[in-house]
């Protein structure tokens, strides 16, 4: 029954297209909830199954795709326990956000379409984590893609959103493109594509052809353009032209950490190549602190979530790059929680405002929408790693924690960890203060409905107990996450560090999340005017942070502009020139010809004459 | 005998339309109609024959073919045993010339799209097409006529012929019924096409007579010029008479430049049947003559060929991008989807090879589809620039849908055709050279980037002047549900048609491996 989980979607969204706009409002409501609770149940009841059995994978070929020359990728899904986590998040948080959506797209005309791009988004994201191969997990790649550009532009009528979507898709597809070439040399290797092979075979005598470095970086490649890292980080602020809901599922829940999800399948390849494994940290270290300083200076509330969104799968990054597999998985696993619930929370702040994204234009929302308020303030916290009660705390800290003690941690990624998670703190209660706090600048519209908050409620619960799951050695040390998943991520090998380094490491962190969200509260609430303008102007370093350290402008100046010089100046296609030129040349030619038949009988004896003694020197000198 | 008949019927039917017009022009075309549908029934016929012993595996081992298929004689003599229907008949036997048609899974897939579009080219010319219909139809089911032989016949003579047949009503097409640059158009095609095609004949009477020579059995017959011994000095001149002539037609950089003034002008039924089925006419003369035929001079111009393949794909690409007018920006994707067939052809791989069919199939169906929905367009709007169009989405969701379905096709989607063909044309091209298969994946970049703006200047973005987009008509409906359930089939069961061409793929390929083999031999002997 299993196999039927990314099915149903995908049926939601057939049957949303074709009935359109036949079906009244309620109806794709619940068709469109219903296929993705449906999903949800049957993943429950999947993993109530695993959970009960021995761990063992469950695969199911649906149908043979091709077969040429004896390589026959099938249609074929594969459940373990690392994409069993993911269904869960998927068609759990999924279900939830397609609740919540109800109440958020009410007024919206196009509620049809918006629901249709919703399930076939769900489905391909479940295609995506279940292949058993890489081809089709590529299918799933491409089609949350095509989803996510569908729901980015999803109001079409602002070219600006227009824009927006295509970034997306052409930025990622540039990942994609070396995840493609990935692939090519991946099937010249090992013959395959399918996962299970190829990792058996990376484990046993790897192949002559095989380049793991290379390999494990094109796959990096797709993975950083999904993921949205540096240098393919762009995208994602801009995709927050999308409706609220879309941000929350696809550019904070579950299609941002498809790279994430690809790393951590092929990490047997990863872990071969210690080159690929440091670029992995770096990309994910440094993108977490830039993405970080961008967070702290945006104006809009949904910008701020979408740096931090990237900043927070740097951390997941940096734990792949560490070789802690179970980490990465971990935090991806409370993140998807906290941060849907933190975008789903600003969308009802965005709706009772008019469509208000700025948040210097909000401010004392406190009294006005409670429960919006504090299943923020709860989503907030666990972001900032607020000790002990947060989910976020547990899985950052072990992040944090391995990038010193780990095999592959230094001072260095350690220092920068600890700093990202300072920047966390103070960004995510700018926000939270500023949001919430201080003098009202508009008046509340509208308050959200059942709808919408119970989501939000359910998140926010999931956004403390899922740390549970996982207590590092000194506190509780509880195990079920990573031992769920240690029959496919092996465990992390640290370096037995003394146990007191450990609390010492925490409290550092500690006091770090907790002086961060002080200084929040310092220089937004209580003494603003220590740095005036804080909350304004945008100069300097701070607009260069604004504006995401101005990679746009450079990306601009270095790929666009010139293409689009290119297409402009040679819109004609200047080959075309050669053959009008040859074409002339006929003609010339032709006119010239022309002349010589003046009816002047001298012309011609002489022409004759000439040609004559032209034959003749020719035979003579031959 | 079918496979005379494929081509009569069409020839007759021309005919007959074109005296019924005087009557009643509704009669022309429900004959033209029933004629392309009666031979796509009979293809569909034969196919689903020769699907039925499940062949699955592709390589090793050849197809048992049911020999009352078409009721012909199977395999010809000096053929192998892949063709399913066979018909030879004495034409002017003092020159060797006979009227020798045969039919494999690689012209069978042809004929089933060459009949598939023929039937839309006619009924999407229901409405469009009120000047003189009859000359019309009589033109279009000629250049399906053509089309079809050039597909079926294995006598170069005959090939040369219906190569001519596809040509003159084609110019016609373009020349009466196209738009306002159509004259200009027109000439260009004709003249690029004639030019290539003349040297193709003297590659043809060059062949024929070393053939001749070698044997002294004077024949124009394919079996028999398969095996030729060229001396290496002559194959030197041949091999790119033949090659110059399909890669024009197919259109390679740089011989692209007739395909977007034709394409761009010519009628939607014509822009069709030009992007649909007359360049892969070039693709098929490669795969079915170049590469057997002149295996060693092809693989010492592989590398040159890839490269055209490359610079086509993104040249092309970058065109695209550039248009402002919609024709023409299809137009330029067929360039650059072409690419991919060059690359592919000269990859030497079993793998690029299929991708290669896939190819020919998948963007015969998807680039057609985009001129049909561009054809629809214009009659509604009555313009084809981008500039004076967007928006349409809120008035015509229904086709803003399927514009999207083939828009995703050409950059590549996953689950749709064009993907198929893509991926197993780059992965097949990948071991014989890798530099230029990572230059034409930086051509699914480009794709994305001229593709998705179709939709944003079209469907989405401000409305252009609030005009309405009319819905889609009943005959509309006919003509596009069809397409998009081809491109989705073939995007989630390719199977079914990577089966059919499988063995023909092998026979290629083994051809090419098995010459080069004793090419390295008789070096080797000779050191």
């Amino acid at each position: 029954m299993w196999w039927l989980i990314p099915i149903i979607p995908y049926l939601g969204g057939l049957i949303l297209i074709l009935g359109g706009k036949r079906l009244t409002k309620p109806m794709t409501g619940v068709i469109g909830c219903g296929s993705v609770g449906l999903s949800a149940l049957l993943t429950i009841i999947a993993g109530i199954g695993f959970l009960s059995g021995d761990g063992e994978a469950l695969s199911v070929e649906l149908w043979k795709w091709f077969n040429i020359d004896g390589w026959s990728p099938g249609v074929t899904l594969y459940l373990d326990a690392l994409s069993l986590v993911f269904i869960f998040v998927i068609t759990f948080v999924g279900f939830l956000i397609h609740v919540y959506s109800i109440g958020y797209m009410a007024r919206d005309k196009d509620f049809n379409r918006f629901f249709t791009c919703l399930n076939l988004f769900v489905g391909s994201m479940l295609m995506l984590v279940l292949a058993d191969n890489l081809l089709l997990m590529y299918l799933g790649w491409e089609g949350v893609g095509l989803c996510s550009y569908l729901l980015i532009g999803f109001w079409y009528k602002d070219p600006v959103n227009g824009m927006a979507a295509q970034k997306a898709f052409i930025v990622t597809r540039v990942g994609d493109t070396a995840l493609a070439i990935g692939l090519f040399m991946l099937f010249e290797a090992f013959g395959t594509l399918q996962l299970q092979e190829i990792l058996a075979g990376a484990e046993g005598s790897l192949p002559a052809a095989a380049n793991t470095t290379v390999i494990a970086l094109l796959l990096l490649g797709g993975a950083i353009g999904k993921s949205a890292q540096l240098p393919l980080h762009t995208w994602l602020p801009d995709a927050m032209a999308g409706p609220t809901p879309v941000s929350a599922l696809i550019h904070a829940a579950t299609m941002v950490t498809a790279g994430v999800y690809l790393v951590a399948r092929t990490h047997v390849l990863f872990a071969l190549s210690p080159v690929a494994m440091t670029v992995v940290a770096i990309i994910g270290t440094i993108t977490l602190l830039i993405a970080g300083f961008s967070a702290l200076c945006q104006r809009d509330l949904k910008r701020v979530l979408a740096y931090s969104t990237i900043s927070q799968i740097g951390y997941m990054f940096l734990a792949l790059g560490l070789g802690a597999w179970g980490a990465a998985i971990f935090h991806f696993f409370t993140h998807a929680f906290f941060k849907a619930l933190l975008f789903l929370g600003a969308g009802a702040v965005i709706e009772a405002l008019h469509h208000e994204q700025d948040m210097f234009k909000m401010g004392g929302l406190k009294k006005e929408l409670p429960v919006v308020y504090w299943t923020f303030l709860i989503g907030s916290a666990s972001l900032a790693a607020l000790p002990l009660v947060t989910a976020g705390f547990y899985s950052k800290d072990q992040i944090v924690w391995l990038a010193l003690a780990g095999e592959r941690g230094n001072g260095w990624l350690y220092l920068a960890a600890l700093t990202g998670a300072f920047l966390t703190a103070l960004y995510t209660f700018r926000m939270v203060f500023i949001t919430f706090w201080g003098k009202p600048h508009t008046s509340v519209s509208s308050r959200p409905g059942k709808a919408m908050v119970i989501p939000l409620v359910i998140l926010a619960f999931f956004s403390i107990v899922t740390g549970f799951l996982e207590l590092p050695h000194n506190l509780g040390h509880i195990t079920l996450f990573s031992g769920f998943l240690s029959p496919v991520l092996p465990a992390v090998h640290d370096m037995e560090l003394p146990a007191a380094l450990e609390w010492i490491s925490q409290g550092i962190a500690a006091v770090l999340t907790i002086g961060g969200i002080w200084l929040a509260h310092l220089f937004f609430i209580r003494k603003p005017q220590l740095l005036p303008g804080l909350d304004r102007a945008t100069t300097g370093l701070q607009a260069f942070f604004y504006r995401g350290w101005d990679l746009d402008r450079l990306y601009n100046i270095l790929f666009v502009r010139p293409f689009k010089w290119l297409a402009r100046v040679n819109q004609a296609d200047v080959t075309d020139r050669f053959y009008t030129g040859l074409a002339w040349l006929n003609v010339w030619l032709h006119r010239q010809v022309i002349k010589t038949q003046s009816g002047i009988l001298r012309w011609y004896l002489a022409g004759a004459a000439i040609g004559a003694l032209i034959i003749l020197t020719i035979s003579v000198l031959l | 005998m079918i496979l005379a008949w494929f081509i009569l019927i069409l020839m007759f039917g021309g005919l007959l339309s074109w005296l019924a017009a005087r009557w009643n022009v509704l009669l022309a075309r429900w004959i033209a109609l029933g004629s392309v549908l009666i031979n796509f029934f009979l293809a569909l016929g034969i196919w689903w024959r020769y699907s039925l012993p499940d062949g699955g595996v592709l390589s090793g081992g050849t197809l048992t073919v049911p020999s009352s298929a078409a009721g012909s004689a199977v395999s010809a003599p000096g053929s192998p045993a892949t063709w399913i229907a066979d018909l030879s008949l004495e034409w002017i036997p003092s020159f060797g010339i006979q009227f020798h048609l045969a039919l494999d899974g690689l012209s069978l897939l042809m004929l089933l799209l060459t009949f598939f579009l023929g039937t839309l080219g006619v009924l999407c010319s229901w409405k469009e097409i009120t000047e003189r219909p009859g000359f019309f139809h009589f033109n279009l089911l000629w250049v399906l006529a053509g089309i079809t032989g050039v597909f079926l016949t294995m006598d170069l003579f005959l090939f040369y012929f219906f190569w001519e047949v596809m040509l003159i009503p084609m110019y016609f097409l373009i020349g009466i019924w196209g738009h306002a640059n159509r004259i200009y158009a027109a000439y260009k095609f004709f003249i690029f096409t004639q030019a290539s095609g003349l040297l193709m004949l003297l590659a043809i009477l060059g062949l024929y007579f070393i053939q001749g020579n070698n044997t002294g059995n004077y024949s124009f017959d394919y079996f028999d010029l398969l095996g030729t011994e060229i001396p290496a000095d002559a194959a030197r001149w041949l091999m790119p008479g033949f090659l110059i002539a399909f890669i024009v037609k197919l259109p390679a950089f740089p011989f692209h430049n007739w395909l977007p003034d034709a394409h761009g002008e010519a009628p939607t039924a014509g822009s069709l049947v030009l992007a649909g089925l007359l360049l892969k006419t070039g693709a098929y003369g490669l795969l079915r003559f170049v590469v057997p035929l002149f295996p060693e001079q092809a693989q010492a111009f592989a590398p040159w060929g890839m490269l055209l393949g490359v610079v086509g794909i993104l040249y092309g690409g970058k065109l695209a991008f550039a248009q402002t007018d919609l024709k023409r920006l299809i137009a330029y994707t067929s360039v650059s989807h072409m690419g991919f067939v060059m690359l592919g052809v000269f990859a030497f791989t079993t793998m690029a090879y299929q991708g290669v069919l896939m190819q020919m199939i998948t963007h015969g169906i998807s680039t057609g589809a985009l001129f049909l929905l561009a054809g629809m367009l214009y009659e509604r709007l009555h313009t084809r620039d981008l500039r004076q169009m967007g928006g349409f989405w809120k008035s015509n969701p229904t086709m803003g849908g399927i514009m999207l379905v083939f828009v995703m096709a050409s950059l590549g989607l996953p689950g749709l055709g064009n993907f198929i063909a893509e991926f197993l044309t780059l992965n097949g091209s990948w071991p014989a050279n890798r530099l230029m298969t990572i230059l034409a994946a930086g051509g699914l970049v480009i794709a994305t980037i001229y593709s998705l703006r179709i939709m944003q200047k079209i469907f989405f973005g401000p409305p252009w002047q609030d005009r309405p987009l009319a819905a889609l008509k009943p005959r509309e409906y006919l003509i596009l549900i069809p397409l998009v359930a081809a491109i989705i089939f073939l995007g989630l069961f390719p199977q079914a048609a990577l089966k059919t061409t499988g063995t023909v793929i092998d026979g290629i390929t083994e051809t090419t491996v098995i010459s080069l083999e004793t090419t390295l031999t008789r070096e080797g002997g000779n050191q």
